[in-house]
């Protein structure tokens, strides 16, 4: 009996990593579970993936995923700049980053958001726990006013929302989740990598060592008691057939570029995920009220990817040799006569 | 009248920068180079978009000389605001051109004066007011074409070729330069002893360019595909030149182009961008000056320990932006060579002439692959920026050096049977393979510091150690495969060491001074630099900053008993070096015949 295969023909295992060495229990580590289970479904090759990362606990995660694809474990704040680098080296890859908190929102926001600016084609994941583990417990940069750190210590500064400057930058492809909300957190991983254009998932993940107490809202009781889901996504790639069985009025449906569907079913009052001021307005209006707004806040498919700008051949760049790249002889002799 | 000076002489236009005076000066320049006439072009200019004073020194000698002439000949006066002090600058017997209305109380009586009244000929004879300004500039080119009875045709070749991409500019510039030089021969009676003949012999089969324009001619033909950059100057230029040849030599039609110039948000963007792009196969590069090189530290670290090739040109300046971001240095060498934290060392190439801007742009990238590691390209404000004259570059006969790079097919013979750090060859370079290379054991995790053979994590003392011994050897062997130094010795006993731009006041100063010489293209230095210094008694290095930063590498380089035979020649005033720099002082020290 032949074990389950994805429709690349590839088990499940096939997308697993090395064992991690993060604390038990982190939620970082059910993110790194989610990616295993959303790339398996997608059938992403895995030589065709390149999993890129910044530094701390978020960017060692991408070491314990698909064992056999690339990965680049970068500088600080950096990861933005390998991944524009290596897309444009091969656009057939699949580029998949990691990076938290500290390594987005303080000493890579500026490269976050140059990014989002040009709508590299890439998955840019955030494991967010408002905290930095590695380096013990000091506030980030997305903790919030009034939040209490483990020692007692309250943090005084507004924080930085990733997915708000993501939509005030137009980002073509803004979620949240929250890494205890498997159902949401795969979808939504699928739902990035089909896109094409920067997808930024913002996903709340305890740090159950300096940031899971009494006081704190990235803890997993604090996400729990307050996320809001916005409506169910569920994904359906290209390969498959849609199935809509729900009541009509009930659901949106979001065509991706490669044939893949987004179907987003109505929770409370609906969110018109193509609307980017009615995204800000639903993030804004969470926070007024306390709420953890999560789900799919906005999308455009229509928009422009970096490659395409650039006018970078399907043919990777990388691959281009003497013939492709060097004037020919003649050419030569005629552009140094130029100079005389 | 004296005798006649014939082609040696420097002319000195002093102007005001955004005027459009540096048109002038080309066409000036493209004229005499079109006599024959040997032209070394030195552009002194400020941080500034317009009205701050600016230089333009072209220097004509029957030899060529290419370095900076420490006399001026011949002075164009444009700026009323350095006029007194420009004055300072010219040789007894010396030209002056001037504005009329410029006050001559006072001035030197030792010079010949030619006083023209280039604002009220401007407002009679130019009749375009949007055009006006700018070329006012051009009658002075007819002015020094009259007094040194530069032809006619001569100046339309100038005009015509520094306009090639704007032929309706042809006429209304030559019509500005006939009105200086209608001027010249209906008012003055020559004075002076200079005058420009047209030659041969020398500037045969060479052509005008820029180091950087070099740079990205030799990028193209190394087979870039990946540019990040961040303006600055003096190295903006080299990545424009790029853009322009990529739309030109890259592009399929309208819809694709075989290559990526991407405008980063800052320095350690574009450093980052090609490191990416390094990683994932695509011969990458970015280019900046100082300020950038220092944005660029921490990720040359993590290339340098991740081994993934990159080219970086540094074109060197003056150090901060505040002060004199736009004159020249060779001051960043100590800098480049150990960027980053850690137990760093790049290679580093250092070339002295625009040819070797091409040959080394382009020979960098397969240094980079071949090594996988940064490799850096040491050029500077004189040599990147200003025309040199140069023989045409050679078309290269060599294929790209892709280096150890492990396909489907080299995984599928080896059974899947390798290890990205493991040094099967034995000269500390190892096999990597492409993130997208279709063979399941094809992938692995590239990190900086702490892992083993097989790119696995670890923070094990031992395997750490391993692998800085194998850097230390990979750089060894990198280190016989650069450029050699190039040697022009005749036996005397001082021998002299310099890198770069210094080459051409080093050629100058050897008429005078009989040394031999060594100039270094490569770090870390060849053996063959320890070789030098023992056959001779004493050796000085010459070079652009004030530490003496080559000496100091020379003299690491070196076994105890040959160290005290170095000595330092330094010139660091952000002009380019002349050959007085190296001739005074050799003189004093050796009494070298002069």
């Amino acid at each position: 009996m032949s074990a389950t295969v994805n429709h690349v023909g590839l088990p499940r295992d096939a997308y697993k990593g090395a064992a991690t060495t993060l604390c038990a229990g982190c939620g970082h580590n059910s993110i790194t579970n989610h990616m295993i289970k959303a790339l398996y479904e997608l059938g992403v090759e895995p030589h065709m993936l390149a999993k890129m990362s910044g530094i701390g606990c978020s960017s060692k995660t991408p070491a314990y995923f698909v064992e056999s694809a690339h990965g680049f474990n970068g500088v600080h704040g950096r990861m933005p700049a390998l991944t524009t680098g290596a897309h444009l080296a091969n656009r057939q890859l699949i580029m998949l980053g990691v990076s938290g908190d500290g390594d987005t929102a303080s000493i890579g926001l500026g490269q976050f958001m140059h990014l989002i600016r040009r709508n590299v084609d890439c998955t840019y994941i955030i494991e967010d726990n408002g905290t930095y583990g590695l380096t013990k417990g000091q506030f980030s940069a997305t903790a919030d006013l009034g939040s209490v750190q483990k020692k007692g210590a309250v943090n005084t500064f507004q924080p930085i929302d990733p997915c708000a400057v993501a939509l005030a930058l137009g980002c073509s492809f803004v979620a949240r989740s929250f890494s205890g909300d498997g159902k949401q957190v795969v979808p939504l991983i699928k739902a990035a990598i089909a896109h094409r254009g920067t997808a930024i998932l913002d996903i709340i993940s305890p740090c159950v060592t300096f940031n899971d107490h009494d006081g704190s809202t990235k803890s997993y009781s604090w996400v729990k008691d307050h996320e809001e889901s916005i409506a169910d996504v569920s994904f359906i790639p290209f390969f498959e057939e849609v199935h809509v069985d729900y009541e009509p009025g009930t659901v949106r449906d979001v065509r991706l570029h490669d044939g893949s569907h987004i179907v987003l079913k109505k929770l409370g009052e609906d969110h018109d995920p193509t609307d980017r001021r009615a995204a800000i307005r639903v993030i804004e209006e969470g926070r007024a009220e306390g709420h953890l707004v999560t789900g799919l806040l906005y999308v455009d498919t229509e928009m422009n990817d970096f490659a395409t700008t650039e006018q970078i051949p399907a043919r990777p760049l990388k691959d281009m040799g003497e013939e492709d790249l060097r004037l020919s002889r003649e050419d030569f002799a005629q552009f140094m006569s130029e100079f005389a | 009248m004296t005798e006649p000076i014939v082609n040696d002489l420097t002319i000195q236009a002093a102007t005001v920068n955004g005027s459009g005076s540096q048109t002038a000066n080309l066409v000036l320049t493209r004229a005499i180079f079109h006599m024959g006439i040997p032209v070394a072009p030195k552009n002194v200019f400020p941080s500034n978009i317009e009205g701050l004073p600016t230089w333009y020194q072209l220097r004509i000698t029957p030899e060529g000389h290419m370095a900076r002439s420490d006399k001026v000949d011949i002075l164009v006066a444009f700026n009323v605001a350095t006029w007194r002090e420009d004055l300072k600058t010219v040789r007894p017997g010396g030209v002056v051109i001037h504005e009329e209305a410029f006050s001559t109380a006072d001035t030197r009586t030792d010079v010949t004066y030619y006083a023209v009244p280039f604002a009220k000929l401007a407002k009679a004879k130019i009749q375009s007011d949007t055009l006006r300004k700018q070329l006012a500039n051009m009658i002075y080119v007819g002015v020094v074409a009259g007094v040194l009875g530069i032809p006619w045709e001569a100046l339309e070749h100038g005009v015509r070729r520094q306009f090639l991409s704007k032929p309706k500019a042809v006429q209304v510039n030559l019509d500005a330069i006939k009105v200086g030089f209608d001027y010249w021969q209906d008012n003055f009676s020559k004075q002076d002893p200079y005058r420009l003949e047209p030659m041969t012999g020398v500037v045969e089969g060479k052509v005008l360019v820029e180091g950087n324009q070099a740079a990205a001619i030799g990028a193209l033909m190394g087979g870039v595909t990946v540019v990040a950059w961040y303006p600055i100057t003096p190295s903006s230029s080299l990545c424009e030149y790029l853009i322009a040849y990529a739309d030109r030599f890259r592009a399929n039609g309208d819809s694709e182009k075989r290559i990526s110039v991407v405008q980063a948000e800052d320095e350690l963007a574009a450093v980052g961008m090609a490191i990416g792009a390094g990683w994932a196969g695509a011969r990458a590069m970015t280019s900046t000056s100082g300020p950038g090189i220092s944005l660029m530290a921490e990720f040359s670290g993590l290339a340098y320990y991740a081994e993934v090739p990159v080219v970086i040109f540094d074109i060197q300046r003056i150090g901060p932006s505040t002060g004199l971001p736009t004159r020249t240095s060779q001051a960043d060498i100590g800098f480049v060579y150990t960027l980053s934290h850690g137990d760093t060392k790049h290679l580093v190439l250092l070339p002295g002439t625009v040819e070797e801007c091409y040959e080394f742009a382009r020979d960098a990238f397969d240094h980079a692959d071949r090594f996988q590691t940064p490799v850096f390209v040491l050029s500077d404000l004189d040599l990147g920026m200003n025309l040199w004259m140069t023989p045409e570059f050679k078309y290269p006969e060599k294929p790209f050096d892709r280096g150890k790079v492990l396909s489907k097919d080299d995984l599928e013979k080896l059974a899947g049977e390798w290890a990205r750090y493991r040094d099967i060859d034995g000269d500390g370079v190892t096999y990597r393979t492409l993130p997208g290379t279709d063979h399941v054991a094809a992938g692995y995790f590239t990190r900086g510091s702490g892992h083993d053979e097989n790119a696995r994590y670890t923070e094990g003392a031992d395997a750490y150690a391993r692998n800085m011994d194998r850097l230390a050897r990979k750089l060894e062997t990198a280190r016989h495969a650069l450029p050699a130094p190039v040697a022009d010795e005749s036996g005397q006993k001082v021998g002299l060491i310099a890198f770069g731009s210094t080459h051409a006041a080093v050629v100058e100063a050897r008429e005078t001074v009989k040394v031999d010489y060594l100039r270094v293209r490569a770090l870390p230095l060849s053996d063959e630099v320890a070789r030098f210094v023992s056959r001779h008694e004493r050796v000085y290095v010459v070079e652009q900053n004030r530490d003496g930063q080559l000496y100091d590498l020379v003299r690491l380089a070196l076994p105890p008993q040959l160290v005290d035979r170095v000595r330092s020649v330094r010139h660091y005033n952000g002009q380019p070096i002349p050959a007085a720099a190296i001739i005074e002082p050799l003189s004093q020290q050796e009494m070298v015949p002069a």
